[in-house]
C-alpha cells in the first residue's frame, strides 16, 4: 500500500540517521523513546528534548524473513531485527552480515538505505567496525 | 457466512431473535478484505437482528473484546440478551495480501517499514525466548502436533488433519525461527453465541449451565521495540489477573484452556502470562504431554487457531464457543475433560498489546 500521509517526526528522525547527530527523545527522569512523542510512553513525563543516539547499538533479537508483504517481495531473505541503542530499541533491517553467522549481541552501527523492491528508505543495520 | 454462525447461536440458546437487544460484532480487516466499512448493522441484517449492531476492533482480539463488553452491558442491567460474535474473510486476498493485511496491526513506521511481518515479530519473540530461557524448535513442533491431533474430532476445525513433529520442523521457513506449522492459517470464518443475564435465563427457562465468571483485559506498548520484555506478554498477564479476581479462583483451579495460539510460541507465552507455568517453564509444555489431550491441563482441545483455523475478528468469539462445548460436554473432546468445572480462554491483539481473558465456569 502507499499512502500519502506526512510522517512529520518518524521522517526527520529516521533521516538524521544518516547524519552525524542521530537522536532520540529523553523525558526529564531518563526515559528513551522514538519520535513522533508528546508524552513519555514510559511515565507520562512531557518533557521531552532530543539526545545523541550511540553509535552503537546490539542486536537483542532477529529473525530471517522469508515470506514477505508486498512492499518487500525481492528482498526476501532479509534479516528483520531489534538492536538495542542505549536506552531505546531499533527495528530495521541487518545487512553486511551472512545470514547464518548472525547471533544476538552483534555490534551494529544504524543507517538508512532502501528496500530492494521498492526503493523506500530502510532503517538499516551494518556490524560495526 | 455470520448469519450461519448466529442463526445456529440462537438455535442452540432457545431465545428468540426479538428479545436480542443489542449485537457486538467483531472484525479486523474488512474494510481492507472486502472494502466493506459500517458492518456491524449489515451482519444485524443478516442475522435478521433488529438492534443496535457496533463493530469492535482489536486486531485478532476484535470478538475477544466484543464479548468482555457484552459481559459487562449484561452486568450492568443495561441488556438481558446480547448477540455476540465476529467473522473475517481473509482468502480471497491470498497469502502475499493477508500478510500485508494483517501486518496493519503492527506499528506501521517502526515496524512494518522494517520488514516486519506478524510471522516476523513472534519470531523475534521467540528467539528472544530460547535466548533468555531455552527451548527448541523441536518444543514448538510439539504444540503444533498437538493442537493437530486435538482438531481431527472437530467439525469446525480448518484442518481436521494429523501432523508429525518431523513435518513441522521439515515445513518451509517463513520467519525464522519460525516456520510454516509453526503459524496459524489463513482463515474465512464467523463465530457467534448468545449471552444472558441470570435473571433473564430464569424467568424463560433457558438452560444456560455455563456462566462467565471473569473476565479481564491488559495492555502493553504496541511495538516490541518500546517494551520492556521481548519474550512475556504482560498484557494477558494482568487481563488473567483482573478475570482470576473477579471469579474468585486462581490459576491451578482451572481444568482446561484455550489459548490465542496464532504461532506455536504465543501458546508457550500464553501458559506463562496465564500463571499456568512460571516464565521460561512452558515451552516444554506440549512435548511433556502436559497440554495434551490427556494431561493434567488440555489446551485448545478445539485445535486451537493452528488447527481450527483464525479468522481474526471472530477467534475470540470463537473460543467461548468451544469452551462451552467443552464444559456443558457436548464437545467431541469433551471426553477428555468430563470433570472440568472451570474453563479460561485468552485472545491477544497484535502482539499481545492487547489481551482478553475470560474464566467461564459450568454448573454441574
Amino acid at each position: 500500500m502507499s499512502y500519502d500521509a506526512d510522517d512529520e517526526g518518524f521522517t526527520e528522525w529516521r533521516d538524521a540517521l544518516d547524519t552525524d547527530e542521530p537522536y532520540y527523545l529523553e523525558c526529564e527522569n531518563g526515559h528513551g523513546s522514538l519520535p513522533p512523542r508528546r508524552v513519555c510512553p514510559q511515565c507520562g513525563s512531557r518533557e521531552l528534548s532530543e539526545a545523541p543516539l550511540p553509535e552503537t547499538g546490539s542486536v537483542e533479537t532477529f529473525t530471517v524473513v522469508h515470506v514477505a508483504p508486498p512492499q518487500f517481495v525481492d528482498d526476501v531473505p532479509y534479516v528483520t531485527a531489534l538492536a538495542a541503542f542505549g536506552p531505546v530499541q531499533i527495528t530495521g533491517v541487518l545487512r553486511g552480515v551472512d545470514h547464518e553467522d548472525v547471533e544476538t549481541g552483534l555490534a551494529v552501527t544504524a543507517t538508512v538505505e532502501t528496500t530492494e523492491t521498492k526503493d523506500e528508505p530502510l532503517v538499516v543495520f551494518r556490524p560495526a567496525d | 457466512m455470520f448469519a450461519e454462525a448466529a442463526l445456529a447461536a440462537l438455535d442452540d440458546a432457545g431465545v428468540a431473535r426479538e428479545d436480542v437487544e443489542a449485537l457486538n460484532y467483531g472484525n479486523f480487516m474488512g474494510t481492507l478484505a472486502e472494502h466493506q466499512g459500517h458492518q456491524a448493522p449489515l451482519m444485524a441484517e443478516a442475522a435478521g437482528l433488529e438492534c443496535p449492531a457496533t463493530r469492535y476492533e482489536e486486531a485478532c482480539a476484535s470478538a475477544g473484546v466484543a464479548v468482555r463488553n457484552a459481559v459487562q452491558s449484561i452486568r450492568s442491567g443495561e441488556h438481558d440478551v446480547m448477540v455476540v460474535g465476529g467473522m473475517e474473510r481473509m482468502n480471497n486476498l491470498g497469502t502475499v495480501g493477508a500478510t500485508e493485511a494483517l501486518a496493519i496491526a503492527a506499528d506501521e513506521l517502526f515496524e512494518v517499514r522494517a520488514g516486519m511481518t506478524f510471522p516476523g515479530a513472534y519470531a523475534l519473540m521467540a528467539r528472544a525466548y530460547f535466548e533468555e530461557y531455552g527451548g527448541s524448535r523441536e518444543d514448538l513442533a510439539h504444540v503444533a502436533v498437538k493442537n493437530h491431533e486435538n482438531a481431527l474430532v472437530n467439525e469446525y476445525a480448518q484442518y481436521q488433519r494429523e501432523l508429525t513433529v518431523e513435518e513441522a520442523m521439515e515445513s518451509q521457513p517463513i520467519a525464522e525461527p519460525l516456520h510454516l506449522f509453526d503459524s496459524c492459517p489463513i482463515t474465512d470464518g464467523a463465530s457467534a453465541l448468545v449471552l444472558v443475564s441470570q435473571r433473564y435465563a430464569k424467568e424463560n427457562d433457558v438452560d444456560a449451565p455455563v456462566a462467565i465468571v471473569g473476565s479481564g483485559q491488559g495492555v502493553d506498548k504496541m511495538a516490541l521495540q518500546d517494551r520492556e520484555y521481548l519474550a512475556r506478554t504482560p498484557a494477558a498477564t494482568r487481563a488473567a489477573e483482573m478475570a482470576y479476581d473477579e471469579a474468585a479462583v486462581s490459576p491451578d483451579e482451572v481444568d482446561v484452556a484455550e489459548v490465542h495460539d496464532c504461532f506455536t510460541i504465543a501458546e508457550v507465552l500464553a501458559l506463562e502470562s496465564l500463571g499456568f507455568y512460571d516464565v521460561g517453564e512452558a515451552v516444554g509444555a506440549a512435548r511433556r504431554g502436559e497440554t495434551t489431550a490427556e494431561g493434567d491441563l488440555p489446551v485448545n482441545l478445539s485445535g486451537g487457531l493452528k488447527a481450527k483455523g483464525h479468522p481474526v475478528g471472530a477467534t475470540g468469539g470463537s473460543q467461548i464457543v468451544e469452551m462451552t462445548r467443552l464444559l456443558r460436554g457436548d464437545h467431541p473432546n469433551s471426553e477428555h475433560v468430563p470433570d472440568a468445572r472451570l474453563g479460561v480462554t485468552h485472545n491477544a491483539g497484535g502482539t499481545v498489546a492487547s489481551a482478553v481473558v475470560h474464566v467461564l465456569e459450568v454448573d454441574r
